[in-house]
């Protein structure tokens, strides 16, 4: 077999894939980027609405910093994130924002004086500040205390992305395109590379490396209702649990997304109601007041998601032909600021719905959007259970979003994360642990194992179709492990899919088309998704809670008490039809922030003793740390910066303040 | 009140698809038709997933994000480049033909190496920042300032999405492999414009100014009329070749 070798082999070229190839190639390592794709259209490019970090150039985001940021992220998690994990992010996130506007992301700035916005259906007039003139502007998203969502218009993905992409060219790292990771090459709790199979020839390629790094984003695809591109199909994630040694975390916290164009499910961005836009019912009346009167339709994505189909539920939707939806009201914002700050919005409701939403209204209704779980790693992005395996951006579960991710913080976590684990993956491949130690038997062997799968797929004389198995995946996860879960559904799902992973080992194809074959790559891809949305439906019927996009309509209270975990699940039997669920605690006793009311959503949870103890040592400590700076107060609580890359650890500098 | 759009159902859509699979030593360039039902709001990547689904499996296309921002869909639609992802089959007649982006390598069907292209064309106009002191930029300071309306006029620019469209619909691309085109000598104002970017006219000049790049245009405006993303590309090659023609 054709065997390639390299220092590191990063699978995904999105914004997380290729930062993190930048900062190891920066540190000297050879690296090669696969995609499945060319990278510029990784998903990553779809992000609209903006990246958050605290800047707090412009008059709505004054007073920002890296502790409301972290405040907001945890509340956002529904206290399922690692908040040390979340401290790191936040206070690289300006970091990363800095070094983009400086390799030539075009962000949206300040301009001086008077201007309109609209907040709460009202026009207001603000003054943006002299001093503030052409510094990064940021725009309202749900679930912030601040306008922390630095935007260029609301192609932010876009320009990030073709930025990062040619910053990579520049630093000469190959992208070989149109190539798919099949397989992880493995021994002994060490991670080789991947056999990979080319996308346009159909052949299998070996690609062996110190290091390997998963950055092959959501897997939004296991859905039939998705705003995710059709690529989203997770194959990084499920390589990584067939390995039957890493874990991925959390699969069942699916993030559903407020407006997704109605029925297409295509994504219109959360920054139209952060720039004032409305959510109508059919009678037209402003429904989400009623709900949440402190954030309105600025509540975190869940908890907007849940109440729209609760209102529909109630018999509130727009009834039309394809079903009920709601309504989106951009239509006050005005002209001029859909043309400039909402185009993309604009393109795709003329082009797919026929709507002008300057002068009409956008249905809209919850489709899912985000995978919260991955590939479990540590504070640096390396597995736990297979060495030399890394993972980073959306397929990975670092754990900063925990059951809920704030908008905006996930191209933020893209390249913060990518900051961080290059660096990682660099320490490692010079460390002795990295040397490249496998036999060419291992490579060989793993090839073949390949070749083998494919072979008995393609050989397959059984009487199952794969578009069809997919579809019906899709409409199970869809109908049954949606935004409101129940033990019943949930059980239903767990057997339907069981009895599709069945069905999966007896397709046969009618094409045997030369090449890299559709049909083929339909039938593997499957069968991985599968194992992926059982690891969803299973880990969502075990998990007896609800805590932010995970709600269990039969057990509708967080439960503190019994479910500070994180889910862990590994598949190490191939034959088997369910995956071996474990669980991690969340240290209480650990957190800057004990858990408590997110500030919006439910009030009431059950509690853990813990939470007390917590707050009274917090209390304790900070006690005797009056007239400190807030520094000293936050490194007495819980330290971070020594889990930061040194060059990472310096303050950041705000408006105002002396550098 | 607003209302989602309903056309007429009812048609039996015949689509016609330039087929051939240069990986099978038998396969010769030919037209295939395929019939579907038109549904509601169908696009041609509802239509051609059904397709591949129900009747031929092996039909190759490439869409990616399916909502017009990612580039991957341009194919040529009734003799005129676009993205098929948004092309609502209601807007066509009854009967669609569909065949690959010309001057792109074929990898099958309808699905073309717009990738390598636009990568060499990348590394060879160098589209990025060059600035001195990229790698060693201190992030912790406050960022430098930009000037509002610029930052927009530079993403403007910006919005290309590398689909090809504009090769596709290029009368010196199709003449010339070495083009640079429209996407390219796009990119160049982009960077041109972008006070980062520490290069001089006369460093661009040495990249584009000559017949592979902007003297190459023969001002056909096809790149602006089929330009998905409505970019001024006619505009902008003619003012980078007034500036050429100064640096050079
Ligand atoms: C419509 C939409 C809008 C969004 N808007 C925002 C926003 O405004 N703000 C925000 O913060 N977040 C937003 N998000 C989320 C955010 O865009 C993504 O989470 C993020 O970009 C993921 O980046 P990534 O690098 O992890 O993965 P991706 O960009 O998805 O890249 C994955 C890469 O992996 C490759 N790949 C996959 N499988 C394989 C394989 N087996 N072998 C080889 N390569 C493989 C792919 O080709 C691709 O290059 C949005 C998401 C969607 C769907």
């Amino acid at each position: 077999m054709h065997t390639i070798y390299t220092d590191v082999l990063v699978i995904g070229g999105g914004l997380a894939g290729q930062r993190a190839a930048i900062g190891a190639r920066r540190r000297g390592q050879e690296v090669i980027v696969l995609s499945l794709v060319p990278a510029k259209r990784s998903h990553s490019a779809a992000a609209q609405g903006g990246m958050q970090a605290s800047l707090g150039n412009c008059l709505g985001g004054a007073g920002d910093n890296e502790d409301i940021h972290f405040a907001d992220t945890v509340r956002g998690s529904d206290w399922g994130a690692d908040q040390e994990v979340v401290r790191m992010f936040a206070h690289t996130a300006p970091k990363a924002i800095r070094e983009l506007a400086a390799w030539g992301v075009p962000w949206n700035r300040v301009e001086r004086g008077e201007r309109e916005i609209t907040v709460d259906g009202k026009k207001q007039t603000i003054r943006e500040a002299d001093a503030a003139h052409g510094l990064i502007t940021s725009r309202n998203f749900g679930g912030t205390q601040k306008w922390r969502a630095c935007y260029v218009s609301d192609g932010t993905g876009h320009a990030m992305l073709y930025t990062m992409s040619n910053q990579a060219i520049a630093a000469g790292i190959p992208v070989h395109e149109r190539m798919e990771a099949l397989a992880l090459i493995h021994a002994d709790g060490r991670c080789h590379g991947a056999i990979v199979r080319n996308l346009m020839s159909g052949e299998l390629v070996a690609y062996v490396a110190r290091a390997t790094c998963i950055a092959t984003g959501g897997f939004g695809r296991i859905y039939r209702v998705s705003t995710n591109a059709v690529i989203n199909e997770g194959m990084g994630a499920a390589i990584a649990l067939e390995t039957g040694v890493a874990a991925l975390g959390n699969m069942e916290a699916i993030q559903f997304h407020p407006t997704g164009i109605f029925p297409a499910g295509i994504l219109v961005t959360e920054g139209c109601r952060g720039d004032g836009g409305l959510l109508l019912d059919g009678a037209e009346h402003r429904f989400m007041p009623d709900y949440e009167p402190e954030k309105k339709e600025l509540a975190s994505r869940d908890v907007v998601s849940r109440r729209m189909e609760e209102h529909i539920a109630a018999g509130h939707g727009a009834k039309t032909r394809f079903g009920e939806h709601l309504w989106l009201d951009i239509r006050l914002l005005g002209a001029a600021h859909i043309d400039t700050k909402l185009r993309e919005v604009k393109e795709i409701c003329q082009y797919f719905l026929g709507v002008d939403p300057v002068r009409e209204l956008i249905p809209v209704r919850p489709a899912q959007h985000y995978s919260m779980g991955g590939v479990r790693t540590d504070h640096h992005g390396h597995s736990p259970q297979l060495r030399g395996l890394f993972a980073v951006g959306e397929a990975a579960c670092w754990d900063m979003h925990g059951f809920n991710r704030l908008g905006g913080n996930s191209v933020a976590e893209t390249v913060v994360a990518g900051m961080i684990v290059g660096e990682a993956i660099a320490d490692f491949c010079e460390s002795p642990e990295g040397a490249l130690t496998l036999s060419t038997a291992l490579v060989e062997d793993f090839g073949r194992r390949e070749a083998r799968h494919l072979a008995t797929i393609s050989d397959g004389h059984g009487d199952e179709n794969a578009f069809d198995l997919i579809r019906r995946m899709q409409e199970t996860m869809t109908a049954k492990v949606g935004i409101f879960r129940h033990a019943e559904r949930l059980e239903e799902a767990v057997s339907s899919l069981q009895d599709l992973q069945r069905r999966s080992r007896n397709i046969s194809l009618r094409s045997s088309a030369a090449g890299a074959n559709p049909e083929l790559v339909a039938a593997y891809r499957l069968q991985r998704m599968l194992k992926l949305a059982q690891c969803v439906a299973y880990g969502a019927l075990q998990r007896t809670e609800s805590r932010g996009a995970h709600y269990r309509a039969d057990f509708p209270r967080r439960d503190d008490a019994n479910w500070m975990r994180r889910t862990l699940a590994v598949w190490p039997d191939a034959k088997a039809t369910l995956p071996n669920l474990g669980y991690e605690p969340l240290d209480i006793m650990r957190m800057e922030i004990p858990p408590g009311w997110r500030g919006y959503g439910a009030r009431d949870y059950i509690e853990n003793p813990q939470t007390a103890l917590r707050q009274e040592q917090i209390e304790a400590v900070l006690a005797t740390l009056e007239g400190a700076d807030p520094e000293t107060r936050q490194a007495a609580l819980m330290p971070f910066k020594h889990l930061l890359p040194e060059h990472l650890r310096g303050p950041n500098q705000r408006l105002g303040e002396q550098s | 009140m607003t209302q989602i759009p309903v056309q007429q159902l009812g048609r039996t859509l015949q689509i016609e698809i330039l087929r051939h699979n240069p990986r099978d030593p038998d396969s010769v360039p030919h037209l295939q038709t395929f019939e579907v039902e038109e549904a509601d709001a169908m696009t041609l990547f509802i239509a051609l997933n059904e397709i591949r689904e129900t009747q031929d499996p092996s039909l190759q296309f490439d869409f990616v994000c399916r909502a017009g921002i990612c580039g991957s869909c341009g194919m040529i639609i009734n003799g005129r480049p676009g993205l098929a992802c948004r092309t609502l089959t209601h807007q066509l007649p009854q009967r669609i033909t569909l065949a690959p982006l010309p001057a792109f390598e074929l990898i099958g069907d309808l699905s073309v190496n717009t990738g390598k292209w636009m990568r060499g064309m990348s590394e060879r106009l160098e589209t990025w920042v060059h600035r001195q002191d990229l790698e060693q930029s201190d992030l912790d300071s406050l960022e430098a300032p930009m000037e509002p309306q610029l930052a927009e006029q530079l993403y403007e620019l910006e919005r290309c999405i590398e689909c090809g469209c504009c090769i596709a619909a290029c009368g010196t691309a199709q003449m010339r492999e070495d083009f640079v085109g429209a996407v390219g000598l796009n990119q160049i104002t982009r960077f041109r414009l972008d006070p980062r970017d520490e290069r001089s006219d006369a460093q661009f000049y040495e990249l584009v100014g000559d017949e592979t790049g902007v003297f190459g245009c023969m001002t056909l405006l096809g790149c602006e009329d089929m330009c998905p993303k409505d970019l001024p590309l006619a505009t902008q090659i003619a003012f980078l070749r007034r500036r050429m023609v100064m640096a050079g």
